[in-house]
């Protein structure tokens, strides 16, 4: 059975989705991602999709769930390099995905969770030493 | 009698031609830039010869019968390519029109003596000509309502360019009506665009939208929430106060999208939110 691999860097959680997904896969990735977020204490979740050119309104809402999911675990999920076919299709499906953040690629995708994490991180006490030396403030 | 008429006709083909031909070649109008005189001749010669062909004594005045259908059909092609070579309308029925006098005359002078048949011919040969002209026009405005299609879609085509105005800045000027067609190729374009140049922020200005409703409302917010997708940031620009009162009366909510009154103010707000500065200079430059 095919499984989507999540890798962990640092406080953030990288997933990248190389293939075509279906339902159960989506699933699947939905509960493994979730699970791990929570194992981890992961902060931040980077999904590409970048080579994902089929889009369903299913898909469409497992991310939207990805994302209020994590948003309760207290990580942000940033969706990066979205094709401009697939975001016209979410947009027709009547999908805008709201509580997701975007990013044009993996680059900014991380920029933009470092800034998320930054301004949380100040607000909230550091509950997580192992990331915080290799920040600066 | 019927056979006679039909018989009289196929035996007077050359002369038809040769009398239709010079009343195309009088009118005034004539414009022979469009066309040469060889190709008249080829297209009257292979009009008429048609009509003659299918002629018989049934069909003659009945202009929907199956037999007409090559002549109908070289009518039509005849018509349309006229339309696309920019013929006036009146070019066009003087060349069916004169057809049909040209086989009168004939008619006439051959059938002086017998004014009563000569009456029932022309009246069925009117009717005959009558639904060949119908046929004519429908497919001439069918012709130039296939060039308008085509003019339109290429102004919707070369009407969104989009601009780089900055290093990860793209504006895209609107001109014209937004329809849904238009805003599918506006959008397309945006998105193409920003993956290309890696743009992060997109200004759209509508100062040459001449009009916004509902529609045209919903098409933009689409456009903008499908760059907020790619993780690009829309801002619209160039709303003209009536265009602002329309947006309000009709109960739309703009607010979660970024507007500015002009698009130099767009271009500051991106500058602003990418970090760059525009100072004057201070000191003259030396040259």
């Amino acid at each position: 059975m095919e499984k989507i691999p999540i890798l962990r860097m640092g406080p953030f959680l990288l997933v990248t989705i190389q293939v075509d997904l279906y339902d159960r896969l989506a699933l699947n990735l939905e509960a493994d991602l979730i699970k791990t977020i929570s194992d981890t204490n992961a902060k931040g979740v980077l999904i590409d999709i970048s080579v994902v050119s089929i889009v369903d309104s299913f898909m469409g809402r497992i991310i939207g769930n990805i994302a209020s999911m994590s948003k309760i675990l207290d990580a942000e999920t940033v969706v990066v390099g979205m094709q401009p076919a697939v975001a016209i299709t979410l947009i027709e499906l009547g999908l805008p995905l709201t509580g997701v953040h975007t990013a044009l690629n993996v680059e900014r995708g991380m920029e933009l969770l470092r800034a998320k994490v930054n301004l949380d991180d100040y607000s909230s006490s550091e509950d997580e030493q192992e990331s915080d030396d290799q920040r600066s403030y | 009698m019927g056979s006679n008429i039909i018989e009289i006709l196929k035996n007077s083909q050359s002369t038809i031609l040769e009398n239709w031909i010079k009343t195309q070649t009088s009118v005034m109008s004539f414009n022979d830039d469009l066309i040469s005189s060889q190709e008249i001749q080829e297209q009257s010669e292979e009009l008429i010869a048609a009509f003659l062909r299918n002629l018989t004594e049934d069909n003659l005045g009945n202009g929907d019968a199956p037999e007409f259908d090559e002549v109908v059909e070289a009518l039509s092609d005849l018509s349309i390519s006229r339309a696309k070579l920019g013929f006036s309308p009146k070019e066009t029925s003087v060349f069916v029109n004169g057809m049909k006098n040209a086989i009168i005359d004939v008619l006439e002078s051959q059938l002086i003596s017998q004014p009563a048949q000569l009456y029932a011919a022309s009246k069925k040969l009117n009717h005959l000509f009558d639904s060949f002209s119908i046929v004519t026009f429908e497919t001439f405005i069918r012709g130039r309502e296939e060039v308008i299609i085509r003019q339109t879609d290429e102004i919707s085509e070369i009407s969104t360019p989009v601009i780089r105005v900055w290093e990860g800045i793209l504006a895209l000027p609107i001109i014209g009506t937004l329809d849904s067609a238009r805003t599918q190729v506006v959008m397309e374009n945006l998105l193409e665009a920003i993956v290309e140049t890696g743009s992060s922020i997109a200004i759209l200005d509508i100062s040459g939208v001449p009009a916004v409703d509902s529609l045209v409302a919903q098409h933009l917010m689409k456009t903008v929430a499908a760059t907020r997708l790619m993780g690009a940031e829309c801002v619209i620009s160039g709303i003209r106060p009536e265009i602002a009162q329309t947006i309000v009366h009709l109960g739309i909510d703009l607010s979660n999208i970024i507007t500015k009154a002009s698009l130099a103010h767009a271009l500051r707000f991106s500058f602003q939110s990418l970090k760059l500065e525009v100072k004057k200079q201070q000191t003259p430059v030396n040259r």
